[in-house]
């Protein structure tokens, strides 16, 4: 077993074993920041392998938070097939914007990204009486019993999370490391010269962002799912900036880097927010910290430093 | 010595000990009791869109705590109040629910308004086992969208608000009346629940006109309003409602229609702000009166001085600091209730919180008095919902200058739950 492997399963079996050791309240912290981090691993290979920054991630995460939510509140969907609509929501949106987005690049994907998010969200609040507008809706823990497993129990909502986690890592350390995952990153690097060497480049990002975006729109169906809620506030700006700010602390272009990222924020804000209200102003001076003296990211810094064999 | 055999097989003692496998360790001692002071988790907030009445509803819970400890405190136990900013955020809010419950070790948690917080942190607080009482006037509670330890005693929702005020629109100002709200749940709470409310007292409204939250100019709507509008009734909130009444009144000019609006426009802001002068002679739904009245009972007077709240409902320290006034109240009421309810039940620890939830099910009628400031109320046990009257106010001479108090049966509905049912 290779070192790289042996790391990210490492991490895995950690994960699993703090399930049993962790105090009560950073056993649910944990939970919510490894569902998080799905989001941020999303948003990771795109931004981070691609190169390519989206501004508008939770229009993915709001398409499975709803496309679960609905099928439950409106279909009466059991939890697995709710999870399977929030993803398939998902992947759709992902596939149009993407289509549309795509035409665009640096700058102008980014505003047009952000535009598609905000659309979705006001999409959200017109169609209020099934959405529940910005007071949201409840997921009820009768509704979230999935294989006879009750999610709204603290362990089971721990195994799920800590299951779906270990799937997304895994299936992003596979993705980079793959063929299709290499072009990925031959793209962010120099598509001109991706394009010359036969690849196309336009199908790829398209795929990158399917791609993202399905694993963007899984975390909020399984948000939605463990947490029991669904609102339109997870379609606003704000968790839009978070995925990018989790990656950018965590380490772009990383695999660890979107977990140690959600973990470090989710932290820094709970800790600042006991001490001070101007808590996201302390956690934009780390931000700005780190950015001058640690511009990869906590993990690019680690791989910079000694462990290049850092996926 | 013999054995006695047992039920217990090697399959299921596998089968049992898979299943404690799947515990975490924290469960065994999920039961352990702290013995006092008695802690109460107060959702705040200190940030975001809500900050202005999370830093009312803070002094306004720090008063009533104060009085309560002063008193004895609650079956002898001194309260503690643990505050945590929820950012008017519905993930934060949820987090902060854990946060009392699983780290600060609460007794209950508290507190907060908005009422995507309140959703979004509701499913937590039943999940934990935490009694969660809110002081958000939403009608989500009543409504039975969330669970048996959310309770709601100390402030009315906006579906019993708005129908105690149809029959005093249709039958003093008038029966033709246009709408203008925000685009958005807010705005769908008034729109849903008066325009039945207009049309069961004989009235009729004539046209909805619906503002995106975003907007900042609003001559373009007012066209809109149609000519025959005998009342004009809005509920815009948020930083451009100076601007949204300083437009109406360039646009009207003298010849306005009546207009009646929710004070929840002009929480916190000062009714005598420059550009405001239009609102004079309008009406407006205030929860409490925030400019103190004649007739002013010894209750409310009390509750004035020890929230620090002058005649104008602006702060004693800063009279630019104006208050929340016709909402914070709930606070005050929401920790009597509470109190209450731990003395009836023999509250001692979180083994007793079922106990004080079936305590404050058993509550009707709260008679006016230091408890209750704001007025007499009534609590359906089943809704988990308090009723209670609700006061119009004319501005005259700039001052809010109560006109008519509504009677709490004319903000009362059928049940649409009932809690009790719900196992703990």
């Amino acid at each position: 077993m290779s070192r790289v492997l042996a790391l990210h399963l490492g991490l895995v079996a950690l994960l699993l074993a703090m399930h049993f050791v962790l105090p009560a309240y950073h056993h649910g912290n944990l939970a919510r920041v490894m569902v998080l981090a799905c989001y941020a691993i999303g948003f990771n290979i795109l931004f981070g392998y691609t190169g390519l920054l989206s501004l508008g991630h939770a229009l993915f995460f709001a398409a499975g938070m709803y496309g679960m939510g609905l099928a439950i509140t409106q279909l009466g969907a059991a939890p697995a097939p709710a999870l399977l609509a929030g993803l398939i929501a998902g992947l759709v949106v992902a596939g149009i914007t993407g289509a549309l987005a795509l035409r665009t690049v640096g700058v102008a994907f980014m505003i047009v990204t952000l535009m598609f998010a905000q659309a979705g969200y006001l999409t959200i609040l017109y169609f209020g009486d099934i959405t529940h507008g910005d007071e949201g809706f409840v997921i009820q823990p009768a509704q979230r019993v999935l294989w006879g497993l009750d999610l709204s129990d603290p362990s089971w909502r721990y195994l799920a999370a800590w299951a779906l986690f270990s799937a997304c890592l895994i299936a992003s350390l596979a993705l980079v490391r793959h063929p299709f995952g290499r072009t990925l990153t031959a793209i962010r690097e120099n598509e001109e010269r991706a394009r010359l060497l036969g690849y196309d480049v336009a199908l790829r990002k398209w795929v990158a962002v399917v791609i993202s975006g399905g694993i963007s729109a899984l975390s909020g169906a399984a948000y939605g799912l463990l947490f029991g809620y669904a609102g339109a506030s997870f379609a606003s700006v704000q968790y839009s900036i978070f995925p990018l700010l989790w990656v950018l602390l965590g380490g772009a272009g990383t695999v660890l880097g979107p977990f140690i990222g959600t973990l470090f924020m989710f932290y820094l804000i709970d800790l600042t927010s006991g001490i001070t209200t101007a808590y996201m102003l302390l956690a934009g001076v780390v931000l700005v910290l780190l950015t001058l003296f640690a511009p990869q990211g906590l993990v690019g810094e680690v791989r910079r430093r000694g462990w290049g064999w850092l996926p | 010595m013999t054995l006695k055999p047992t039920d217990l097989t090697r399959r299921g003692a596998l089968k049992g000990l898979g299943a404690a496998a799947t515990l975490p360790l924290w469960t065994r001692y999920a039961g352990a009791q702290s013995a006092e002071p008695i802690k109460i988790g107060f959702q705040v907030h200190r940030t975001g869109i809500g900050a202005a009445y999370g830093r009312w509803y803070d002094r306004t819970t720090q008063a009533a705590v104060a009085m309560i400890n002063e008193a004895g405190g609650i079956n002898g136990r001194p309260v503690e109040i643990i505050a945590e900013d929820d950012g008017t955020d519905a993930k934060r809010g949820a987090e902060v629910i854990e946060k009392f419950a699983t780290q600060h070790n609460c007794d209950i948690a508290y507190g907060t308004l908005f009422s995507h917080v309140v959703i979004g942190s509701a499913p937590r607080a039943g999940e934990l086992k935490l009694p969660y009482f809110v002081v958000s006037e939403g009608h989500h509670v009543a409504s039975g969208m969330l669970n048996r330890y959310t309770l709601q005693p100390g402030i009315t929702d906006v579906k019993s608000q708005v129908q105690a005020m149809a029959p005093f629109i249709t039958d003093q100002l008038g029966k033709k009346v246009t709408m203008i709200f925000p685009d958005y749940g807010f705005g769908y709470d008034h729109r849903d629940n008066l325009v039945p409310a207009i049309e069961a007292n004989g009235g009729e409204v004539i046209e909805l006109i619906a503002i995106p939250p975003t907007e900042t100019s609003f001559t373009k709507y007012f066209p809109k309003i149609p000519r025959e509008t005998e009342v004009l009734y809005h509920v815009m909130v948020g930083p451009a409602v100076l601007t949204f009444v300083k437009e109406l009144g360039e646009f009207f000019g003298p010849q306005a229609p009546e207009i009646f609006g929710f004070i929840d426009s002009l929480e916190a802001v000062n009714i005598g702000s420059p550009g405001l002068e239009f609102l004079e002679g309008t009406y407006f739904w205030e929860g409490m009166c925030r400019h103190a009245q004649p007739d002013q009972s010894e209750f409310e007077t009390l509750y004035r001085e020890k929230v620090g709240v002058d005649d104008r409902g602006a702060s004693l320290a800063d009279p630019k600091d104006v208050s929340t006034y016709a909402h914070m109240f709930g606070c005050w009421e929401t920790l009597n209730v509470i109190k209450a309810g731990m003395e009836a039940s023999g509250y001692s620890g979180p083994s007793d919180r079922a106990a004080l939830i079936e305590a404050v099910e058993a509550m009707t009628d709260m008679p006016e008095g230091v408890e209750h400031p704001q007025g007499p109320k009534l609590f359906n046990g089943k809704t988990h919902q308090v009723f209670g009257q609700q006061y119009i106010s004319q501005v005259q001479d700039g001052v809010l200058t109560r006109v008519h108090t509504t009677s709490i049966e004319d903000g009362m509905y059928p049940d649409e739950v009932d809690y009790t049912t719900q196992s703990f």
